[in-house]
């Protein structure tokens, strides 16, 4: 009975900074307020199919797709190696890795502006051999440079605690069985990272997805993607119905992304991958 | 034609040593282990019994000496290109896989056809009692059933070696003694060669054909279960196999011994005149008979009842004496103790580094 009690303080915070909130938004995006009142109307969800809108979300989706395969393919190597046995190595892999972490993400990210910028530090290293670069800054590869460079770390980590956990010894037993090490890792240690692998998507594709600091720095005043969509509309127009509406489908893009993710990690938790 | 078999060499280690950070692990083993031969390699933790198998199987590298198998080396040979296969100590199962795809493993990686697995697959689930197993789930099945299917996923392989890693240490006991006697019915019906490590002496004496007794790296002792019960080299050897009363004597010549104060006839022979020895009886091979017909004499001090023998703690000529016996004779009695030459088992002090 105790513990009932102890949950209470964090059931009234979801209360009060999330349900509500979350009430309030679904309540915004489908009324409209004029002089004669409050009117029920789904017109901000008609606005949000647009195409122009729609032009958007497609965008949002395959930037935040494309910056996920990316941390995908660079951060399972990263992962094997904090997982593999060599201790002293990785200590120093791990400070690397953890550092960039200490520094505020808004600094990190002015950073990569000053590196790329017109007369930035790349470009000057790169003319010197003569070599013109049009701009590196404020372009679709910029804002994926970004999200890679800031959500990787959402890809090792949990990549990395399913690898250590996996037996050693389930290792050996495949070599014993006549696995090659690539054949190990194709049928024992890839399988049996799924999870790891899921949920590193889900952590990469969601921030990758709502962010409206990258795509506003690194990709400039005319870069939209969904977050900085919804973010005018609460803050420049002042249109919250159709704020409201944006961010309510952004929702279900997730809640239905994070379903298919995980429905995959159970379909793989039995049965073999042939 | 048996005998033939059984004497012909399929694996050898040459001289091997190995360390960790420094620390010794092996010294020179040289062991031979013949073809259907079920050996296993028995001694206290830390004694490099797993070393030894892990070398053999692949896993680890000697820092010297030679692993030959049939007569080539194969030293830096992966576990991968070995023609061995290996029962781990937790199973070491493929929780991702169910029963059948994790005994098909081994078989897909040398791309079998479908039928030919399939059909090996049920032969091997019949042969560990677990037919009909295929669709099952590794994590619902019982421990006893997962060393089972351990044992069948390496055995699809019709590997000519099978090593094994204290594979019945995770099982209770009624369960251990089942499975004892079914992996001898396994080794025997499929002819194939069983090296097995375990720091259960009992385990060692019930189903091998040679027993190796390792400490410290060393070999301490091969022989038949029988040998090593009976004729141990040394008095480490002795009390390792079973119990044993070990007392300091002196040889005073060729089949005569002292100790506890007078002496005994005994059968062995070849030691400097009054070398100190180990002098190790069993307890069972004390015989408890009335004071007056006693070559040695002593007061019961304590008593537990051990279900088939009693065990009995005998004080007398300034030792204490270890005795099992059926008979029961109760606390502060006073006892007679009578022991065969044949009983008597002479060995050198083991010199203390």
């Amino acid at each position: 009975m105790k513990k009932h009690l102890m949950a209470y303080p964090y059931a009234l915070w979801m209360l009060i900074f999330t349900i509500i909130p979350l009430a309030l938004i679904l309540v915004y995006s489908v009324i409209t307020i004029d002089d004669a009142g409050i009117h029920f109307t789904l017109d901000h969800f008609r606005r949000v199919f647009e195409p122009i809108y729609l032009a958007v979300f497609w965008r949002s989706i395959k930037i935040a797709t494309i910056s996920t395969i990316i941390c995908l393919i660079l951060g399972y190597p990263m992962a094997m190696i904090l997982a593999s046995k060599n201790l002293s190595k990785k200590s120093i892999l791990v400070v690397l890795f953890v550092i960039p972490m200490w520094m505020n993400f808004l600094a990190r990210t002015y950073a990569w502006m000053t590196l790329l910028e017109r007369n930035g530090l790349i470009a000057t290293i790169i003319g010197y051999f003569g070599i013109q670069l049009p701009s590196l800054l404020y372009t679709e590869n910029t804002v994926i440079l970004g999200m890679v460079y800031n959500f990787l770390p959402f890809m090792v980590l949990p990549v990395y605690s399913v690898l250590v956990k996996i037996d050693k010894a389930v290792l050996e037993a495949a070599e014993d069985l006549g696995a090659t090490p690539f054949i190990v890792f194709r049928r024992v240690i890839f399988p049996l990272s799924l999870p790891g692998v899921s949920s590193g998507i889900i952590m990469v594709f969601m921030p990758a997805l709502t962010t409206f600091v990258i795509s506003r720095l690194l990709g400039g005043a005319h870069f939209t993607l969904i977050g900085n969509l919804i973010e005018q509309q609460f803050l420049t127009t002042m249109d919250w119905g159709f704020g409201s509406a944006l961010s309510v489908v952004l929702m279900l893009i997730i809640i239905l992304s994070m379903g298919f993710a995980m429905r995959y990690e159970k379909e793989n938790q039995g049965g073999g991958l042939w | 034609m048996e005998e033939d078999k059984l004497h012909e060499e399929i694996i050898r280690l040459v001289n091997v040593s190995k360390s960790y950070d420094g620390q010794q692990v092996l010294q020179n083993i040289n062991l031979g282990i013949g073809r259907n031969e079920f050996v296993t390699l028995l001694g206290p933790s830390g004694c490099g019994k797993t070393t030894t198998l892990r070398i053999i199987g692949g896993f680890e590298m000697a820092d010297s000496g030679d692993v030959i198998f049939e007569g080539k080396k194969i030293n830096n040979l992966p576990p991968y290109k070995r023609n061995l296969n290996t029962v781990f100590q937790k199973y070491a199962l493929f929780t991702h896989m169910n029963v059948y795809e994790n005994i098909a493993f081994g078989l897909r990686i040398k791309k079998m056809d479908k039928e030919e697995i399939d059909k090996k697959v049920k032969e091997v689930l019949n042969l560990v009692n677990l037919r009909g197993y295929e669709k099952r789930e590794i994590n619902s099945l019982s421990g006893g059933q997962q060393q089972r299917i351990a044992i069948a996923r390496a055995l699809v392989n019709e590997p000519q070696v099978l090593l094994l890693d204290e594979p019945l240490g995770a099982l209770d006991l009624k369960l251990r003694k089942d499975m004892q006697l079914e992996l001898k019915r396994i080794q025997q019906r499929l002819g194939i060669t069983f090296i097995y490590v375990t720091h259960d002496q009992e385990e060692a004496l019930t189903m091998s054909d040679t027993i190796v007794v390792m400490k410290d790296g060393k070999i301490q002792q091969i022989g038949t279960p029988q040998d090593i019960y009976n004729e141990p080299v040394n008095a480490f050897v002795a009390d390792f196999i079973g119990e044993s009363n070990i007392i300091d004597g002196v040889m005073v010549e060729d089949y005569y011994v002292e100790f506890a104060g007078r002496g005994f006839k005994c059968v062995d022979k070849g030691f400097l005149p009054n070398e100190e020895v180990d002098v190790v009886i069993r307890p069972e091979d004390i015989k408890l008979v009335p004071v007056e017909e006693g070559m040695l004499e002593g007061v019961v001090e304590s008593v537990i009842f051990k279900g088939v023998h009693y065990e009995m703690i005998i004080n007398g000529n300034g030792l204490r004496w270890m005795v099992h016996s059926t008979m029961m004779e109760p606390e502060n009695t006073r006892v007679g103790m009578q022991i065969t030459p044949h009983d008597i088992h002479i060995m050198k002090k083991v010199k203390t580094e």
